[in-house]
């Protein structure tokens, strides 16, 4: 039973009326009322697909494109949100304001949609198999066995291995790709006749992310659905788009077939998102340095326990046994995909978590040394977190953030005396220091980057451990904060242990790069040799999926 | 817009405008995440008049006894002044006979100080221990010019005995909640933020002793001792603790993982600069949701006591006091009325405070 006479067996789906798009927007406008004051997200866009057509909508965080996207179907939290103006016209249909009624006939059987967070967006409570056939059953007067074959034949279409085994599972069983591939799963049940996407591959690793378009973009030629497309990542657009709208501060800055525009973009804006990739480094990192710091056979393991003693039967090997040496002035990148156990390395290096094996910072055992001991040493080596929101105390203003160290460390420094060095660190960095008393919420997430930033310097470290300190930005400001990284570097000749899962970043910034998997290193070398010359499969799948978007075939990485 | 406009990430004075950023609260800076609350509590009516009623009638009994005393505030005697209210002085200074303290109340009294002067009363004059002998009719006696809301059965003036007894009352739930406060927030926070043994030992420790029948212990200590306001509360605070560790623990085990956190610890921030500084601000919106219910539980378990008489000791102006009064006086229903409207109105506006501050801090809920 193929999946193309599904509509056949069942009925359902008619032929879109002929001389129109598929869909059509006109002038959108979508504004949010939040206390008294109104929000412009979405200012007169205007935009069409017609059927079989994969379009994408590019734009930075805040630019408007979800909810863009979430107004076709009419999701947005109303009357909060409303139209000033506007038309969705879907195969000559008006969704804009259309009762509740019609819009989920169409919901999940004419349009469906795919999101970007595959942890939330399954219901954990409900097996796999319930949560694909419910759409089935509200769409098509279906049997259940029939729902089930259904079932199967989607499982088998996305890609997952096994699925009878498969129908029972509950999403927390699942990997993150699987979970991607159900929610795609259920999007495709009643073969709709536009598929939105919105962010798909944000949240998973580059692997899963190549091996999720390489689906998509194979269920497409079979089923010849259009595609909406939204994303930040410009390097999915162009692989998959046949025409491209820029997005920014709530309108379409540009507009055109994907090849043209990124060959001549014309507008500023869109050449301004082309350039900002990270470059590859070209300064080459001092030479005959001392060792800052040496791991040899670091180990973290969290026990697994069990029983009605609370037995230890086993251990999860978050970090197994990583020997390292950085020198004083370079950076060691450490990547890998989640879970490989590089934040954890990071973690235990800065002895935040407990771990075994030796921890030599510029020829001290760090292992073994009680808090107060510790104490000095902190002051030598810091941490910037990923998340910029939550690595700000909601509750303190900036000045007390940064100056946190200052009252830790230097405990006879006077308030005014404190005050200037966070004045200080803050124009390090690139903030305007009369910001000093406003809170993190009043800043962007790159601001607040900055920010931890700030905190990390103002001890003046030699060491700073970067947990992925850009993964959370927008690709502009990426750029901006990597400059900003490479320039601290320089003026203060400091060592950094960059971690993150994001190879271009590595490239710009590491000179030496490990490459992690399960908590072990598989490859590690200079970078342009790990990256250039994988030596391994695995490196070699990482690289291919980060720098070309194609998925590996080999099984060098899991699905 | 050309590039160069927009590109820097370098905050500019404009960035993210602050909408108020000298926003004050009662001459406080506050965040705006305080106004908000500030004003989703404005915004509840109830909640904001059952505060201005609830802040009146506590102070008014704070100053009890400028509102009800068998003492004058002021007397002019002979071209002085005198305030009994606050100095005890012998009969004999008014002319009098005994050297003991003066009863103002005394016709003989009245009569010899407005001979040479007058006297300035409180607007009730009982105490809440006064005995009023001049009654036509026995106690208890019904409302009259005299005793506003009349007397119970040993002639002491109700609406006296109210007063006190409600600024007993507040006081004493007032101190159950800050200390049991303080305990249950160290308690929770050190439990949530180091885990391990002490987590799970404390954690047992508290399921025993939380299953101690409060009522029985106190009974049992109150035969022993004769129960005065400081005894009461250190029984009371024995076990009204454990009401705030679970919560405070669960937000500092939430909270310990947090990047700032660990960016606190990678400072060489100590233990409790973290627990206090970084992640009690954060978790106090619980316990501020609790209080005002903390507060009408430990009224209600006072005025409990003093009903079945292990409370306060005898003749302490007290709410349950008054309760066993009306039971023990069902022909004088003045009594029941008053002890039911008096506990009914006080638990009622604590409850409609609590229900408001309780929503101020929802973050489902919308200002719009």
């Amino acid at each position: 039973m193929s999946v193309v006479d599904f509509q056949a067996r069942v009925g359902g789906g008619g032929a879109p009326a002929a001389g129109t798009h598929l869909l059509e927007v006109k002038d959108l406008a979508v504004s949010f009322r939040i206390g008294r004051r109104t929000i412009e997200a979405v200012r007169g866009v205007s935009f069409h697909i017609d059927k079989g057509e994969t379009i994408a909508v590019v734009g930075e965080s805040g630019s408007g494109k979800s909810v863009t996207a979430l107004s076709i179907l009419q999701l947005l939290p109303y009357p909060k949100a409303f139209h000033p103006a506007g038309s969705i016209k879907f195969n000559g249909q008006e969704l804009l304001g259309a009762p509740d009624r019609e819009l989920r006939k169409i919901r999940g059987d004419k349009i469906s949609m795919i999101f970007q967070e595959p942890m939330t967006s399954l219901n954990p409570l409900h097996t796999i198999e319930k949560q694909i056939s419910e759409t089935l059953f509200l769409h098509r007067n279906v049997t259940k066995a029939q729902a089930r074959a259904r079932v199967l034949e989607l499982l088998n279409l996305v890609g997952i291995k096994e699925p009878e085994k498969r129908l029972e599972s509950f999403p927390h069983t699942l990997s993150g790709g699987q979970r991607q591939r159900v929610m795609i799963a259920m999007a495709l049940a009643n073969e709709p006749d536009l598929l939105i996407a919105d962010e798909p591959t944000t949240a998973v690793d580059v692997t899963i992310q190549a091996q999720i378009l390489k689906l998509l973009d194979e269920i497409q030629r079979r089923m010849g659905m259009a595609i909406l497309f939204i994303t930040h990542e410009l390097g999915i657009v162009r692989k998959l788009a046949n025409r491209t709208y820029v997005m920014h501060q709530g309108r379409f800055v540009e507009e055109g077939p994907t090849a043209a525009l990124f060959k001549s973009p014309r507008h500023e804006y869109t050449r301004m998102l082309l350039a900002s990739e990270p470059k590859p480094r070209r300064d080459k990192p001092p030479e005959g340095t001392p060792v800052i710091l040496q791991t040899s056979a670091l180990k973290v393991h969290f026990p697994r326990k069990g029983g009605l003693f609370g037995r230890t039967f086993d251990y999860v090997r978050a970090v197994d046994g990583v020997s390292m040496t950085v020198r004083a002035g370079h950076t060691l990148g450490v990547v890998g995909e989640s879970g490989s156990g590089k934040t954890t390395l990071g973690l235990a290096v800065l002895r935040l978590l407990r771990s075994e094996g030796s921890i030599q910072f510029s020829g001290k055992e760090l292992q073994g040394l009680g808090f107060n001991e510790l104490r000095p040493m902190r002051r030598e080596m810091q941490i910037v977190f990923q998340d910029p929101y939550g690595s700000l105390s909601p509750r303190l203003s900036v000045a007390q953030i940064i100056e946190e160290g200052l009252v830790v460390h230097n405990k006879d420094m006077t308030w005014d005396q404190r005050r200037a060095v966070v004045a200080e660190a803050m124009r390090e960095v690139g903030l305007d220091p009369s910001a000093m008393d406003r809170y993190p919420h009043e800043f962007s997430g790159g601001q607040r980057q900055r920010i931890s930033i700030a905190r990390a310097l103002v001890l003046k470290p030699r060491l700073i451990v970067l947990d992925e300190p850009t993964s959370a930005l927008d690709r502009t400001v990426q750029v901006q904060i990597l400059d900003l990284l490479r320039d601290l570097r320089e003026r203060h000749g400091l060592t950094y242990l960059f971690i993150s899962h994001d190879l271009k970043v590595v490239r710009s910034i590491a000179d030496h790069v490990i490459v992690m998997r399960d908590g072990v290193i598989v490859e590690q070398g200079s970078v342009d040799e790990v990256l250039d010359r994988p030596r391994t499969a695995y490196a070699a799948a990482l690289v291919k999926a980060a720098f070309e978007l194609v998925a590996d075939e080999s099984g060098a990485v899991r699905a | 817009m050309s590039v160069a406009e927009r590109a820097p990430d370098v905050m500019p004075a404009t960035a993210v405008p602050p909408p108020d950023a000298h926003d004050t609260f009662l001459g406080f800076r506050v965040t705006p995440l305080t106004r908000r609350r500030l004003d989703l509590f404005r915004r509840n009516k109830l909640a904001v008049w059952s505060l201005w009623a609830f802040v009146a009638i506590f102070t008014l009994s704070l100053f009890a006894e400028f509102l009800c005393n068998d003492r004058p505030l002021l007397i002019r005697y002979d071209g002085q002044f005198y305030s009994p209210i606050f100095v005890a002085y012998p009969e004999t200074k008014f002319g009098g006979f005994f050297e003991a303290e003066a009863d103002y109340r005394d016709p003989f009294v009245k009569e010899l100080i407005e001979e040479k002067g007058w006297i300035l009363w409180p607007p009730i004059r009982f105490d809440y221990r006064t005995i009023n002998y001049e009654m036509k009719v026995p106690a208890p006696s019904p409302p009259s010019r005299d005793n506003w809301l009349g007397t119970d059965d040993q002639a002491r003036d109700v609406l006296a005995r109210v007063v006190y007894g409600v600024r007993i009352s507040i006081l004493f739930g007032f101190s159950v909640v800050i200390f049991s406060s303080i305990i249950g927030i160290i308690a929770g926070a050190t439990q949530g933020y180091w885990g391990g043994r002490w987590d799970l030992y404390f954690q047992r420790f508290m399921e025993i002793w939380g299953s101690v029948p409060t009522l029985y212990v106190i009974i049992i200590i109150a035969s022993v001792f004769t129960p005065n306001f400081w005894i009461l509360l250190g029984i009371f605070l024995l076990f009204s603790w454990m009401g705030l560790v679970g919560l405070v623990r669960t937000e500092f085990i939430r909270a310990r993982n947090f990047d700032y956190v660990r960016a606190a610890r990678a400072l060489g921030a100590s233990d409790w600069v973290v627990m206090f500084k970084h992640i009690l601000p954060n978790a106090m919106v619980s316990t501020m949701t609790m209080m005002p219910f903390m507060l009408s539980g430990s009224v209600t378990l006072l005025s409990g006591l003093d009903f079945i008489g292990y409370g306060l000791p005898a003749g302490s102006p007290s709410l349950g006091e008054l309760v066993l009064q009306a039971r023990n006086n069902l022909h004088a229903p003045w009594l029941g009325f008053t002890a039911f409207f008096t506990l009914g109105t006080l638990l009622m506006l604590l409850v409609f405070i609590g229900e408001g501050v309780r929503d101020a801090f929802d973050p489902r809920k919308n200002v719009a």
